[in-house]
């Protein structure tokens, strides 16, 4: 299997010793800090042009998901309209950054994206569980990938990182970055099963290593899913491997961010921990659904001054 | 990222974001042109009908007049303390003193913006800390002691706690607000009256508070505020008819109120300077203790008696840890106090910044190596730079003396016992930091560091009942907690 050279000191092929060596050196995160961090951040004010500016950025960054079991090729198709026109009445409103569908599905969007600039993302390895042989996961994402997604959103094996089986992790991962080819790979931690901020660090790196274009915190089906908490803990991987490698990794936090408001808490926890050249839809997305609705909802209060209803913007 | 794999369409770059300015309004104070001494329950004009200009260290601007009090406003203050103690306020029952102070509580949670936006305009401090610091730790410190107003004979079982009479006490300018409130719940509580003297450059809170006891409809004389110089504060420390002084403030006037009580039996508290050492280990969750080192030196300017300003970093990580430090810097947000966004505010006056002027020429001609982010500072009022100084001995001025400004000084150490002996190697010992991930080792160290308070992996937190106070020249007597009630009370045994 082909390793990436992503990190100097990880030998082609990796050896066991030498990722945990590399995991080793990871540093501890401290949960009590980590929290008051966050709660100072959550206190910063943004003034009206700033807001509107940051709203439109975090529809650009929304992958726009539907992943339930009741997913129809009709509603995917519904839902694809929405994220290139997410809002009819206001040509000037961008299209999101992607629309993400199970493995099934990508077909049915296909079609209907093709040429527009809005990314088709897969959630292929078995998600959300991710309880499968490795043939199987790799074959879920060559599937996707033909039926033309352009990005894959796939899952660890938490139970194979719980035990310290951490080779097992990185060749999936390396695994599944080959049968990607040019698409792009984001890794979900699911963070919630993870237990301790140290876990997620130490994940992260692992997905980076291993050849990660972004880091995901949730498949959306566990809870807690995201928390700026955790978002925190990974930026702060995210920069170390960056120092490390020089390789910029982008971050999604997906699950449960459903008002602009929040979406502009994370949006500040970025722009103070990774700083501008992370505030693009290249290395910052939002796995939401109902949190489109409510950004658009608040673009039209700045730009007419009065709430609209909730009837005025499609439920998909 | 792979030159294919970029998005086709997306034809906006990164969005450079900078927070607009979010001002705090400050039409929310009005603040009297002219404001007396609050003496026996009115404003009085000080004796000698002086006043002074309060200034905004932000704009230099005034922030109205206030009477400049001398030794005979100080007699009049006393005096009146002393009539209120004897009529109303030391027969009263626990539980009708304790009703005042919740009420005084709950008005200082009421009028919390308000009071915050004056704390920050005549101090200086961010209206982030005045507003989610300053402010509800105050009315947390009255709620707090109004609960023990009725419960003195369970503090102490076995004695009869008994009040010692007139309390002077002396605050200083870096939190004015919240030394008032450590200082006047227990007081108060207690059974004491009290007449306080806030600092020079920053009075206009003590004397809100002052208007906001009469709306809690407090006795007239229980509370007192003399305003005014040093020479105010030495008359009322003097006084021989104050039972109690507790100050706040500089080890050098420390020294000159203990002579100045010697051979009297007041009872004192000194809560005095610091240089505190915050030791990073090198098992220390990196990230969080970074942001732990800016707390615990740029809060408030670093106008902090107990300021993290010593930096003890193991050898083996002082390269991460202050290459990580510098890059938080570049974030940190030097300006106008009253903006929300603002994590630094302006010095709080121009005395001050020569002090941290002068001590960081010093720290460069010693041969320190100083490290300033690029920011602009604006041009009317008193500022300084977030500033760090790395290649610190422990024999330069800047790792010895108390620079109350935002100035870190970085020293390295290689073993526990080194960090341990470097930590204590001080004249002071108000509070210590140790960030690490073993738990024995933070016991360990605990034990032997010579500080009031030390605490691990987290930096400047307060509580009203936990116990706050210093060792060596940092002072005596604690304030906080049930610790805080001791020194307001006597009887046998106290």
């Amino acid at each position: 299997m082909r390793s990436p050279v992503l990190v100097e000191s990880l030998p082609v092929p990796v050896t066991d010793r030498a990722l945990r060596a590399y995991l080793g050196a990871v540093p501890l995160v401290d949960d009590v800090a980590v929290h008051q961090r966050v709660a100072s951040l959550a206190t910063r004010s943004i003034k009206r042009e700033s807001k509107r500016a940051a709203l439109e950025l975090a529809i650009r960054m929304t992958d726009l998901t539907t992943l339930e079991g009741q997913d129809t090729p009709g509603k995917v198709r519904q839902l694809a309209s929405k994220a290139i026109r997410p809002d009819p009445s206001d040509p000037s409103i961008p299209h999101v950054g992607a629309l993400c569908v199970y493995p099934a599905m990508v077909h049915h969007a296909a079609p209907v994206l093709a040429g527009t600039g809005v990314h088709l993302a897969a959630v292929a390895t078995y998600f959300p569980s991710g309880q499968a042989t490795g043939e199987s996961r790799v074959a879920d994402v060559r599937e996707a990938i033909t039926a033309g997604a352009d990005e894959i959103d796939m899952v660890i094996d938490r139970g194979a990182f719980l035990a310290g089986d951490y080779m097992k992790v990185f060749e999936d991962i390396v695994a599944t970055k080959e049968a990607c080819g040019g698409a792009h790979l984001k890794v979900i931690l699911e963070t919630g099963e993870l237990g301790t901020y140290d876990n997620v660090r130490k994940a992260s790196m692992l997905a980076m290593a291993a050849g990660a274009d972004f880091i995901k915190t949730s498949t959306g089906k566990v809870a807690p899913a995201a928390t700026r908490e955790v978002t925190l803990v990974m930026f702060e991987a995210i920069r170390d491997f960056h120092d490390l490698t020089g390789r910029m990794v982008g971050m999604k936090p997906a699950g449960g961010i459903r008002v602009a408001k929040d979406a502009i808490r994370y949006l500040v926890l970025l722009h103070e921990t990774l700083g501008t050249g992370w505030m693009t839809p290249d290395y910052f997305r939002f796995g939401a659904s109902s949190l489109l609705n409510d950004l658009l909802m608040q673009i039209r209060w700045l730009d007419t001054g009065r709430y609209q209803s909730a009837d005025y913007f499609s439920k998909d | 990222m792979d030159e294919s794999l970029s998005p086709a369409t997306v034809s906006h770059g990164p969005l450079d974001w900078s927070y607009a300015e979010s001002k705090e309004s400050s039409s929310i104070v009005t603040i009297p042109a002219e404001q007396g001494l609050y003496i026996g329950g009115e404003f009085v004009p000080a004796r000698s009908e002086a006043t002074y200009p309060s200034v905004n260290p932000a704009t230099e601007g005034h922030l109205g007049a206030v009477a400049e009090g001398g030794a005979e406003d100080a007699d009049l203050a006393v005096r009146a303390a002393r009539s209120a103690y004897e009529t109303t306020w030391r027969d009263m029952p626990g539980k009708e003193r304790g009703k005042y102070l919740y009420r005084i509580a709950r008005l200082l949670q009421e009028r919390s913006r308000e009071f915050a936006v004056l704390e920050t305009m005549d101090g200086g401090k961010p209206i982030k800390e005045s507003r989610d610091f300053d402010l509800p730790t105050s009315a947390a410190h009255f709620f707090y002691y109004a609960g023990w107003a009725d419960k003195l004979g369970y503090a102490f079982p076995g004695v009869d706690p008994r009040p010692l009479g007139v309390a002077g006490q002396v605050v200083p300018w870096n939190f004015p607000m919240l030394m008032l409130s450590w200082k006047v719940a227990p007081a108060l509580a207690t059974g004491n009256t009290v007449v306080l003297k806030p600092s020079t450059t920053t009075p206009l809170t003590a004397l809100e508070f002052a208007r906001l006891t009469r709306e809690a409809g407090l006795p007239d004389g229980v509370f007192n505020v003399l305003t005014g110089h040093g020479d105010a504060g030495a008359a009322l420390v003097a006084h021989p008819d104050v039972n109690k002084v507790a100050f706040t403030g500089s080890t050098e006037v420390g020294r000159i109120i203990q002579r100045a009580i010697a051979g009297t039996d007041k009872k004192a508290t000194l809560e005095l300077g610091g240089k505190a050492a915050h030791i990073i280990m090198d098992d220390a969750p990196i990230d969080q203790a970074v942001e732990g080192i800016v707390n615990g030196i740029f809060f408030n300017q670093g106008h902090v008696c107990c300021a993290g300003s010593r930096l003890l970093v193991q050898e083996s990580i002082a390269e991460v840890v202050v290459e990580r430090l510098k890059r938080r810097l570049d974030t940190l947000r030097v300006g106008d106090p009253l903006d929300k966004n603002t994590d630094l505010g302006a010095i709080n006056s121009a005395d001050q910044l020569d002090k941290i002027k002068e001590l960081v020429g010093a720290g460069t001609a010693e041969g320190a190596e100083i490290y300033q982010p690029a920011c602009r500072l604006p041009e009317k009022g008193w500022w300084f730079p977030p500033t760090l100084f790395t290649e610190v001995s422990q024999s330069h001025r800047i790792a010895q003396e108390e620079i109350f400004g935002p100035v870190l000084s970085i020293m390295t150490f290689r073993t526990p016992d080194e960090a341990i002996e470097k930590a204590n190697n001080t004249p002071y010992g108000l509070s210590a930091g140790v960030w690490t991930s073993k738990g024995s080792r933070i016991l360990w160290m605990a034990d032997r560091l010579k500080a009031g308070v030390v605490w691990s992996n987290t930096y400047n937190q307060f509580d009203p009942t936990s116990p706050f106070g210093g060792y060596k020249e940092s002072g005596f007597g604690r304030e906080g907690g049930r610790h805080g009630l001791l020194p307001y009370m006597q009887g046998v045994g106290l």
